[in-house]
């Protein structure tokens, strides 16, 4: 145990604060604490629940209150941990917006078959843990013919061919909604909405208190009980600040439309996977864009439109 | 006169915007990949139909593509109404026009227009490349098989796992 936590600083938040922590610093256990854990990898198991690696990521700024050189050497420091740790070349990119571009998402329920290939090429993008915490963006629901009572629906099926006789699936994920309740319910603004309107978590800001786990009416985001488990042969090392880099114990973490991907034009993973092509993705102030012509042309709806949340996400029947 | 000139110009741009919105994405527009053509038979013409007569008459297939089974509105189809009798390396359509098999999406565009339009918009089917830039697109018949279009059904990813250890199908 005591081996354990001598491998990362943790910090206790029932008895935390920022003064204690600094006065420990200037005590004798500096050397012992931070040198030799500046980049270990987290394993602690007890002892606190916020793991921090080192005095510059617990001072560390919220993202969007960094100046340019600020972000350039958190960027640096981050590629360094990440490429020990993982053993390959890791990038961490922090691509800004496209100007002038609001991405949309829309998806053919015609089409789904339920086959969840979206679901793990998005964990294999993004770098969710695989299991203990089991972290998916994408959850696939099956509905009997007829019916959308989410209450009924069941994300467990499991036959052996899909389609099956009877049923119908939906993709749920993030909405990315224009007026994101899970947004306004952080009170640390630890997570906002972008230019581009992908709703996006600084993971080093976030305190894991869940209030917009709370708030978000579509189960769009998950919380990492544990060390994630992120096997190093499985890491993508394409990474950005705001997506897919690797996230650590008690932090929130959702889909952001694989940002690391679509702000350099490509389309998210999940997309590009889908076997039926149910998954159309693009920009909605773009008038020649898929997205824009599905909106105009074709019968549209976003789940639970009662709530007001405006998502960026629209269903169809293609 | 002037309005009957009017007119004429508003119709010959109507005219030629349509004949322009017809041929874009027909050729060139967007990369589709080539037909997954079988090489055992493919190019058909040299390899077995250049030296065979052309028989007409529907029948059950025995000797070669025997393999084939036709479930695409059968009673009404037959081999020779998509695939061409004096060109085998070709399709044709209604009209008599000749499409090489990378352009099979206008011969299956002559029934399935509204799927067809879709398509060409992006809708139906699926699309990689860039949201804002060169999209690539597939051929209809490299998800359906022309001759029993239906969608293959799939063996789905494991479901996810059940919160507190339950298995997974237990739940409903």
């Amino acid at each position: 145990m005591s081996k354990d936590k001598k491998t990362v600083t943790t910090v206790n938040p029932r008895t935390a604060s920022r003064r204690k922590f600094m006065k420990g610093l200037a005590g004798t256990a500096i050397g012992a604490t931070l040198a030799g854990k500046a980049m270990a990898s987290a394993n602690s198991k007890k002892s606190g629940f916020l793991t921090i690696h080192s005095l510059e990521e617990y001072l560390q700024k919220n993202y969007r209150e960094m100046t340019k050189e600020e972000k350039a050497q958190v960027l640096a420091r981050m590629e360094k941990e990440y490429s020990e740790r993982y053993g390959k070349d890791v990038k961490v990119k922090d691509t800004e917006p496209i100007d002038g571009v609001k991405f949309t998402y829309a998806l053919d329920l015609n089409r789904c078959i339920g086959c969840r290939r979206c679901v793990y090429a998005c964990v294999d993008e993004n770098n969710q843990s695989r299991e203990n915490p089991q972290v998916h963006y994408i959850k696939v629901l099956q509905f009997e013919n007829g019916t959308m009572d989410f209450e009924e629906s069941n994300r467990y099926y499991d036959p052996e061919m899909v389609p099956e006789e009877g049923k119908y699936y939906m993709p749920v994920q993030c909405q990315h909604c224009e007026k994101a309740p899970c947004v306004k319910a952080c009170p640390i603004k630890a997570t906002w909405t972008e230019d581009d309107g992908i709703v996006v978590v600084d993971y080093n800001w976030c305190i894991g208190c869940r209030y917009c786990m709370a708030a978000c009416p579509y189960e769009g985001r998950s919380f990492n009980w544990g060390d994630p488990h992120l096997p190093a042969e499985e890491m993508n090392p394409n990474t950005h600040y705001l997506g897919n880099r690797p996230r650590m114990r008690g932090v929130v973490e959702k889909c952001t439309f694989c940002i690391q991907r679509s702000r350099e034009g490509r389309y998210p993973a999940c997309v590009e996977v889908c076997p039926v092509g149910a998954r159309k993705f693009g920009d909605m102030n773009d008038p020649t864009s898929e997205v824009r012509y599905i909106f105009e042309h074709k019968r549209v709806f976003r789940i639970k439109e009662d709530l007001l949340t405006e998502p960026k996400f629209f269903y169809f029947f293609g | 006169m002037k309005r009957s000139r009017l007119i004429a110009a508003v119709a010959a741009l109507v005219l030629l915007g349509g004949l322009g919105l017809a041929l874009a994405n027909q050729a060139g527009d967007f990369p589709v990949d080539p037909p997954e053509l079988d090489e055992d038979y493919y190019p058909c013409a040299e390899n077995c139909h250049n030296d065979m007569d052309v028989d007409r008459t529907p029948r059950m297939l025995e000797d070669e593509h025997s393999d084939i089974v036709l479930h695409h509105a059968e009673q009404f189809r037959w081999c020779l109404d998509c695939h061409d009798a004096e060109n085998r390396d070709v399709l044709h359509l209604q009209n008599g026009t000749k499409v090489p098999f990378e352009e099979s999406y206008l011969l299956c565009g002559q029934c399935h227009g509204d799927k067809f339009r879709d398509w060409r918009a992006g809708i139906h089917g699926k699309r990689t490349g860039s949201w804002n830039g060169q999209k690539h697109y597939l051929l209809c018949a490299h998800c359906h098989n022309p001759h029993t279009p239906k969608f293959k059904a799939l063996k789905p990813e494991p479901p996810p796992a059940v919160p507190g250890g339950a298995k997974a199908g237990a739940a409903h």
